[in-house]
C-alpha cells in the first residue's frame, strides 16, 4: 500500500533517522524492564518451599476461568465491568503494541498471521479495543479521583493515599490509546486527503474520530506528518516507561497475575504443612516453626504480595475489619508488598532477617483473624491470607507470644483435650441427662459396644450447656431415622480445627493422633458431627478416616428418602434466615443442601440476607479458640450480622454451627433484640419438626 | 546476674474439680491434672527478661517427687538455664519452714544475686518466701509486682499495697523477692518447647546431697500438722435477684443505694 506519510522508520529528525530512536528505545526499555524483574526475583528464591506444580490441569482451567476470564470481577458490578473492558482491550492490544514496536524498524512489518482478512478483521477489532478502553479509563479515573469510593481509602495508620498512583496509571494507559489513535488517524487523514486507499475505519472509534477532526480542520499534510512521528514515539516511550513502571506498585499484577492464579491454592479449607516437603513425623527436627521474618513466607506468599492489586475488596468484606479490629488484610499484603520493595531495593544491599511481628505487623492483627476466608473468596487474583496468619500465629506460638487470654484454653486442651479444661470423664454427660436418656439412649463405642456411624460431638457440644441441646436434637434426629450410632465419649478429644489454625501445632498434631486412633479402633463405618468447624477438620486436616458427612447433608438424605417426615411449620409467622456458616459455606461449599433442608418444612418462610448471603456470608464472630480470644474491637461481629438479619427482615436466624449459635445468640441479647430476633440450629430446627 | 526461681507444681485449678476426699484428709487426687502454680510462672518469666536484659542464668528449683520434673521442664521450655529437683523420701511432709530449709541448703550451694518465689501457691499459705529470706539472712520483698535493676548490688522493687496503692523500694543484693501475678505476661510453652528440653539432665538432690538432716526435714521436722480438710457450710448473706433484666437492674441499684454503695 502506497504511503502519504512518511513512516517512523524512514523519517528524519533534525537530521538523525528516527529509526535510531525505534531501536534504541525497545532495547533499552526491555534491558530496564528484565534488570527490574531480576530484582524483584530475588527474595522469592531465598523463600520457603511451596509446592505449586501438581494438577497442572487443573490450574490450567482455572487460569481461563479466573484470569482469562476474569471471574471474579463482577462481583464488583461497576469497577468489574471497567476492569474487564480495559483487560481485554489490553489482551487484544497486546499484539498491536508488539507489531508497532516492530513498526518502527520496517514500514512493512506485518505479524504472521495478520497480513490479509485477519489482519483487517483484527484491525477493526483493535480500534474498537482503544476506544472502549479510554473510555474506560476515564470513567474509571473520574471514579477513582472525584467520586472516591470508600474502599479505597487508606486509613492514617497504613500511610498516604493511593490515588495518585492509580490515576497516574489511567492516565499512561489513555496516553497509549490516544497515541495510537492519532498515529493511526494522521495516516487515515492524509490518505483520504491525497484521495488514496485507507483502511477500513469504523464510525464511532477513536480513530475515527481523529481523522474526522482532522479532516474538518484541513489539517496540513506537514503538520499531519508531524503528529504522526510524535504520536509514535510518545507511544513508544510510554510504553516502555509503563512496561518498567508495573513492577514498581500495585500494577505489578498486570505481569504476575496469570502466574498468581495458576499457582493458587487448589484446596479450599486447608491448611499448609508448617513446612513443604516435611512430614508430620519429623516437624521435630525443624529448627523453627511458622513465619517470623520474611524469608520465612513461602515463594507464592511473595507472589501474592507482589500480585495485590489493592482493590480493596478483601478488607470490604473483613469481618474484623468491619467491627473495627486491627486487621484489614488489604494492607497485610501492601504492607509485606512494601516491606520487599523496601528490603530488596532496585539498587544496593538487600537487608533482612529483622522479625515481621513488631515491625509491620502487631500481634493483635494477626490473632485478629477469624480465619473465615471472605477475603480469600473476593480476591479477584486469588491471594491467600489464612496460611500467612496460621504462619504467622505459629512463629508466634513457636516464640511464645500467645495472648493471656489464649494461654489457659490451650493449656486445658493439651491436658485434658477440650478448652474448658473440664474432665475428660463428663465429656460423654450430656447424653446421661436422665430426661432426655429415657427417650434417646446414646452409646458409648469404643469399649464393649459398636456402632456404624460415630457422632464426633466436639468440645463444644459435649461441655456448653446451651449447646448441649444441638447435641441431643442430633441424637433425637439420628435415633428417629433408624441409624445405628454411637459417640466416643472420654475417648473424644477436641477436633483441634482451631488449634491448628491458631499456630500451635504440635498440639494439634498430638490430638489428631489420640482422636485417629480412637475412631480407626472404634470400627464405625462413617462419621457425622453437626460442627462445620469439625466436619472441616476431619475431612482436610486428618487422613485416612472412613467418610465424614455435616448433618445437613444426612438430614438432606433422610428427609429426600422418607427416613425423617416434617410437619407444616409450627409458626407461619416467623420469617427465617439462613446464616451460612464459614466452615460450611465458603471452606466447603454447602450453599444449598441447608437451605433445601430448611424448605422441605412446608410453610416455612425464608429470606436471604441480600448480597451477605452464601459465599460472601459475614461471619459471627469465630469458633472454638476464637471464643476465648479477647480482641479490640468497636462493635462484635455478631452484632453487624444480627443486624442484617434484621434488616432482610427476619426473624429467626437458622445456622448449621455451634459457634455461629453461640455468637448469634450473645449478639442478639447485647443488641438488646431479646424476644424480636431468635437464633436456632438446623438440626433443633429439623428435631423440632419431627413427626 | 544469677537468679534462683522457686517453683511448685501444684493442681491446676482451673482444669479441675477439687473435692475433698471421703476420710477428710486430703483432696482427691485421682483424674487431676497439675501445672506449674500460677505466681511461680510470673516469678520465672520475669528471671528469663531480667537474664535477658543484663546477663547471667537462671535457675529453678522444685521440692517435690519425681513427677516435679515436668514442671521444672515446662520453665526451662521458658527459657530457664538449669533446674535442680530436691526429691527425697526424707522431705515427705514437709512444713513450709521444712520447704524453706531444704531451699535454704539450695541457695547455700550455689552464688544466686537473686532468689524469687511466687507469692504464694494455690495449694500453699504463701508462707516459705518469708522464712527463706529470714533463714538466709537476706533482705526480703513481698508482692513484688515490678523490678528495675539499678547495678549488682542494688535494685528496685515496686509493691502492691492495699487499695491499689503502690510502693517503690530499694533493696540490696542479694535478696528474696515473692512475686505477684501481672508483673508480666508469661510466654506461652507448647509441646514443642517441651520435648526440646526433654533430654536436658536434671540433677536431682537428696538430704545428704543437701548435707541437711532427716530430722530437720519432712514429718519429723514439722511443727505444723494439717488436723482436718473440708468444705466449710455456706452461710447466709447471698441473695439472688428475680426478674427480667430491667427489673434486676433496678433493684440492684435500689440495694446499693440504700446501703450507700453509690449515691
Amino acid at each position: 500500500m502506497d504511503s502519504v506519510l512518511i513512516s517512523p522508520a524512514k523519517a528524519s529528525f533534525i537530521g538523525i533517522p528516527t529509526v535510531i530512536f525505534s531501536v534504541v528505545i525497545p532495547i533499552v526499555g526491555i534491558a530496564v524492564f528484565t534488570y527490574i524483574i531480576a530484582k524483584r526475583l530475588a527474595p522469592l528464591v531465598r523463600a520457603a518451599p511451596d509446592n505449586r506444580f501438581d494438577r497442572i490441569n487443573e490450574r490450567i482451567v482455572n487460569v481461563i476461568k479466573l484470569w482469562l476470564g476474569q471471574y471474579k470481577q463482577p462481583r464488583y458490578m461497576m469497577a468489574g465491568t471497567l476492569h474487564i473492558l480495559i483487560f481485554a482491550g489490553f489482551i487484544i492490544l497486546s499484539v498491536r503494541s508488539l507489531s508497532l514496536v516492530f513498526l518502527g524498524i520496517s514500514e512493512d512489518f506485518m505479524l504472521p498471521g495478520l497480513g490479509g482478512i485477519a489482519g483487517q478483521i483484527y484491525g477493526v477489532f483493535k480500534d474498537f479495543a482503544g476506544t472502549f478502553v479510554l473510555v474506560a479509563c476515564v470513567i474509571a479515573a473520574v471514579r477513582r479521583g472525584i467520586f472516591k469510593p470508600e474502599r479505597y481509602a487508606v486509613p492514617k495508620k497504613y500511610g498516604h493515599d493511593h490515588t495518585g498512583e492509580a490515576v497516574f496509571v489511567l492516565g499512561l494507559i489513555s496516553t497509549l490509546m490516544v497515541c495510537d489513535m492519532l498515529f493511526e488517524g494522521t495516516q487515515a487523514a492524509a490518505q483520504i486527503q491525497e484521495g488514496m486507499h485507507t483502511e477500513l475505519i469504523i464510525p464511532g472509534t477513536g480513530v475515527w474520530f481523529t481523522v474526522n477532526m482532522f479532516l474538518a480542520k484541513a489539517t496540513p499534510l506537514e503538520k499531519l506528518q508531524n503528529i504522526h512521528i510524535l504520536a509514535y514515539f510518545m507511544h513508544e516511550l510510554t510504553f516502555f516507561f509503563f512496561l518498567c513502571f508495573l513492577p514498581l506498585g500495585k500494577h505489578f499484577h498486570v505481569i504476575t497475575s496469570i502466574f498468581n492464579v495458576f499457582f493458587m491454592k487448589l484446596d479450599k479449607g486447608t491448611v499448609k504443612p508448617v513446612k513443604w516437603g516435611v512430614e508430620d513425623d519429623k516437624l521435630d527436627e525443624l529448627e523453627s516453626f511458622g513465619v517470623k521474618k520474611f524469608e520465612d513466607f513461602t515463594w507464592k506468599h511473595m507472589l501474592d504480595f507482589y500480585t495485590c492489586a489493592d482493590c480493596g475488596r478483601c478488607s470490604d468484606n473483613c469481618p474484623a475489619n468491619a467491627c473495627g479490629r486491627p486487621l484489614s488484610p488489604r494492607f497485610i499484603s501492601i504492607k509485606a508488598r512494601d516491606y520487599l520493595f523496601k528490603h530488596y531495593p532496585l539498587q544496593g544491599p538487600m537487608t533482612n532477617g529483622s522479625p515481621l511481628i513488631g515491625d509491620i505487623f502487631t500481634e493483635d492483627e494477626i490473632w485478629s483473624c477469624t480465619t473465615c476466608g471472605a477475603c480469600e473468596e473476593e480476591c479477584p487474583v486469588m491471594n491467600e491470607y489464612i496460611d500467612k496468619i496460621v504462619d504467622l500465629r505459629r512463629g508466634m506460638v513457636d516464640e511464645g507470644t500467645v495472648p493471656q487470654s489464649l494461654q489457659k484454653p490451650l493449656s486445658a486442651l493439651e491436658k485434658r483435650g477440650n478448652p474448658y479444661g473440664k474432665m475428660e470423664k463428663k465429656r460423654a454427660d450430656w447424653a446421661k441427662d436422665k430426661e432426655f436418656s429415657e427417650i434417646c439412649n446414646v452409646k458409648i463405642i469404643g469399649g464393649k459396644e459398636t456402632a456404624d456411624t460415630l457422632y464426633f460431638v466436639d468440645s463444644i457440644t459435649s461441655f456448653d450447656d446451651r449447646i448441649q441441646e444441638i447435641g441431643k436434637a442430633t441424637a433425637r434426629v439420628l435415633t428417629s431415622a433408624g441409624i445405628d450410632f454411637g459417640i466416643l465419649g472420654p475417648a473424644e478429644k477436641d477436633s483441634g480445627h482451631e488449634i491448628r489454625r491458631f499456630g500451635e501445632e504440635m498440639l494439634f498434631q498430638d490430638i489428631k493422633e489420640q482422636n485417629t486412633e480412637a475412631i480407626l479402633s472404634s470400627g464405625v463405618k462413617n462419621i457425622v458431627t453437626a460442627d462445620p468447624h469439625t466436619f472441616n477438620a476431619l475431612t482436610k486436616d486428618y487422613k485416612d478416616l472412613p467418610p465424614v458427612e455435616h448433618m445437613c447433608q444426612t438430614m438432606a438424605k433422610l428427609i429426600g428418602s422418607g427416613k425423617i417426615k416434617l410437619r407444616a411449620v409450627e409458626d407461619k409467622n416467623k420469617i427465617y434466615t439462613y446464616h451460612d456458616p464459614c466452615y460450611l459455606g465458603r471452606h466447603n461449599g454447602i450453599y444449598d443442601i441447608p437451605r433445601n433442608v430448611i424448605d422441605s418444612i412446608s410453610g416455612i418462610r425464608r429470606v436471604e440476607m441480600g448480597l451477605r448471603c452464601r459465599d460472601r456470608s459475614f461471619c459471627c464472630g469465630g469458633g472454638g479458640l476464637m471464643l476465648f480470644y479477647e480482641p479490640i474491637e468497636e462493635k462484635r461481629m455478631g452484632q453487624i450480622r444480627v443486624e442484617m438479619a434484621k434488616k432482610a427482615g427476619a426473624n429467626v436466624v437458622v445456622t448449621a454451627c455451634p459457634f455461629c449459635l453461640v455468637n448469634i445468640e450473645d449478639a442478639i441479647k447485647t443488641s438488646g433484640l431479646e424476644g424480636k430476633m431468635e437464633v436456632i440450629d438446623l438440626v433443633e430446627l429439623i428435631d423440632r419438626h419431627m413427626i | 546476674m544469677d537468679i534462683l526461681v522457686c517453683v511448685k507444681r501444684v493442681p491446676d485449678t482451673a482444669e479441675n474439680e477439687i473435692e475433698v476426699n471421703s476420710s477428710g484428709s486430703d483432696i482427691e487426687r485421682d483424674d487431676l491434672v497439675y501445672s506449674v502454680n500460677e505466681w511461680d510462672n510470673y516469678a520465672v518469666e520475669e528471671a528469663i527478661q531480667i537474664r535477658d536484659n543484663s546477663g547471667g542464668a537462671v535457675t529453678v528449683v522444685t521440692v517435690g517427687d519425681e513427677e516435679s520434673e515436668e514442671v521444672l521442664r515446662r520453665e526451662m521450655a521458658m527459657g530457664a538455664d538449669n533446674g535442680i529437683l530436691c526429691s527425697d523420701e526424707a522431705f515427705e511432709g514437709s512444713d513450709g519452714k521444712g520447704i524453706a530449709t531444704i531451699l535454704k541448703s539450695v541457695v547455700e550451694k550455689g552464688n544466686y544475686d537473686l532468689i524469687l518465689t511466687g507469692a504464694q501457691a494455690d495449694d500453699g499459705a504463701g508462707e516459705v518466701g518469708g522464712m527463706l529470706a529470714a533463714m538466709l539472712d537476706m533482705p526480703y520483698a513481698s508482692l513484688v509486682n515490678s523490678i528495675e535493676i539499678v547495678n549488682d548490688k542494688m535494685i528496685k522493687v515496686g509493691r502492691e499495697i492495699e487499695g491499689g496503692n503502690q510502693e517503690m523500694n530499694e533493696i540490696d543484693l542479694p535478696c528474696v523477692l515473692s512475686i505477684q501475678t501481672g508483673i508480666n505476661e508469661p510466654r506461652y510453652v507448647g509441646i514443642r518447647g517441651i520435648r526440646k528440653v526433654a533430654s536436658v539432665e536434671i540433677p536431682v538432690l537428696g538430704v545428704s546431697d543437701l548435707g541437711l538432716s532427716a530430722e530437720a526435714v519432712g514429718k519429723s521436722g514439722a511443727k505444723v500438722t494439717r488436723q482436718d480438710y473440708f468444705v466449710p457450710d455456706l452461710g447466709e448473706g447471698a441473695e439472688i435477684l428475680e426478674g427480667s433484666t430491667e427489673e434486676i437492674i433496678e433493684k440492684l441499684i435500689e440495694m446499693l443505694k440504700s446501703k450507700g454503695g453509690i449515691k
